[in-house]
C-alpha cells in the first residue's frame, strides 16, 4: 500500500475519531450539513457546542494550512455546486459526515439508501463532465 | 466542558480531512471518475472512519448514554422517504461538479481563497431556498 493510501485510511480513521468523540462525548451526531445549518441559520443560542465543533473542525488547516488545492470550477458553477449541496444535504437529512460516515458507521438501511444515491448520481455527473464528449461522439 | 469536547471531537475530524488529502477537490473528483485514472483514496478514508466510529455507536445505541452520563438517542434507522432519496440525489449533483462537501467546504475557507467564499455563500443559500419552500417536508 503507498504512503499516500496509508494517509487516507489514517486520516479517515482520525475523522471516525472525531464523530466517536462527538457521540460518546456530546451525545450528538457529526453531520458537518446539519450542524453548519443550525450555526447560520438556527435561533440565537442553538449554536454553542455547534460553533466549537466547527471551529475545531477549521482549526488543523487554518495552522498547518491547507496544502495544494485545486478547484475543477469557475466562480458561477462553484455558487451553484454549493447551492446544491447546500438544499440538498439539509433535504436529505445529511451528507458524506452524516449518512456516510456516522450513519454507515450505525449500520443504519436510511443512510446507506442516502449514500448510495448521492456517490451514484455524483459518478454519473462527474462521467457526464468529463467523458460525455467523447460519450456523445462516439 | 460541552464545548471543549466539541472543539476536540472537530478538532480530530479536520485533522483526518487534512491528512487524508479530502479537502481537495481533485482527490474526492478522482474517486468519483470511475472512468479515468480512479484513485481509490476516498474508499479508505471512509471505510477508516466507519470502522473507528462504529464501536461507539454500538455503545450509544445500546446504551442510550454518553460516557458523560448524559442521555443520547439515535436517529431512526428505517425512516426512507422521497425527501431522502430526492435530497441526496441534489446534493450528489453539487458534489459531483465540484467535488466538494459541507466539511472540506468550511476547510477550504481557512485557505481564504475567494472560491472557497463562493461556495460556502452558495452553500447558505441552498439552505434558506430550502425553507423558503413552504411545505416541503425533509428526510
Amino acid at each position: 500500500m503507498t504512503v499516500d493510501l496509508w494517509k487516507a485510511l489514517l486520516g479517515g480513521m482520525l475523522i471516525g475519531a472525531g464523530a466517536a468523540a462527538l457521540l460518546l462525548l456530546n451525545g450528538r451526531i457529526a453531520g458537518i450539513s446539519g450542524i453548519f445549518e443550525n450555526t447560520v441559520t438556527g435561533a440565537i443560542g442553538a449554536q454553542g457546542w455547534r460553533l466549537a465543533f466547527l471551529i475545531g473542525l477549521v482549526l488543523p488547516a487554518a495552522i498547518l494550512g491547507l496544502g495544494p488545492i485545486v478547484f475543477a470550477q469557475g466562480l458561477p458553477l462553484l455558487a451553484l455546486s454549493g447551492l446544491l449541496v447546500g438544499f440538498g444535504t439539509r433535504l436529505g437529512g445529511g451528507c458524506t459526515s452524516g449518512h456516510g460516515v456516522c450513519g454507515l458507521a450505525n449500520l443504519s438501511p436510511r443512510s446507506l439508501l442516502a449514500t448510495l444515491t448521492f456517490m451514484t448520481v455524483a459518478v454519473a455527473v462527474v462521467f457526464v463532465v468529463r467523458h460525455g464528449a467523447f460519450f456523445w461522439n462516439s | 466542558m460541552e464545548f471543549l469536547t466539541a472543539l476536540v471531537a472537530g478538532v480530530l475530524f479536520g485533522s483526518g480531512l487534512l491528512l487524508s488529502r479530502m479537502c481537495d477537490p481533485q482527490r474526492v473528483l478522482g474517486f468519483l471518475d470511475v472512468a479515468g485514472h480512479w484513485n481509490p483514496a476516498l474508499a479508505f478514508t471512509m471505510g477508516g472512519a466507519i470502522l473507528v466510529a462504529a464501536p461507539a455507536f454500538l455503545f450509544v445505541r445500546k446504551r442510550h448514554v454518553t460516557l458523560l452520563g448524559k442521555t443520547a438517542e439515535l436517529p431512526d434507522w428505517f425512516k426512507v422517504n422521497a425527501s431522502l432519496v430526492a435530497g441526496s440525489a441534489v446534493f450528489g449533483i453539487g458534489w459531483g461538479l465540484s467535488g466538494i462537501c459541507p466539511g472540506p467546504a468550511l476547510l477550504l475557507l481557512a485557505g481564504g481563497s475567494v472560491q472557497s467564499f463562493v461556495f460556502v455563500g452558495g452553500v447558505v443559500v441552498g439552505f434558506l431556498v430550502l425553507r423558503a419552500i413552504p411545505g416541503l417536508k425533509r428526510a
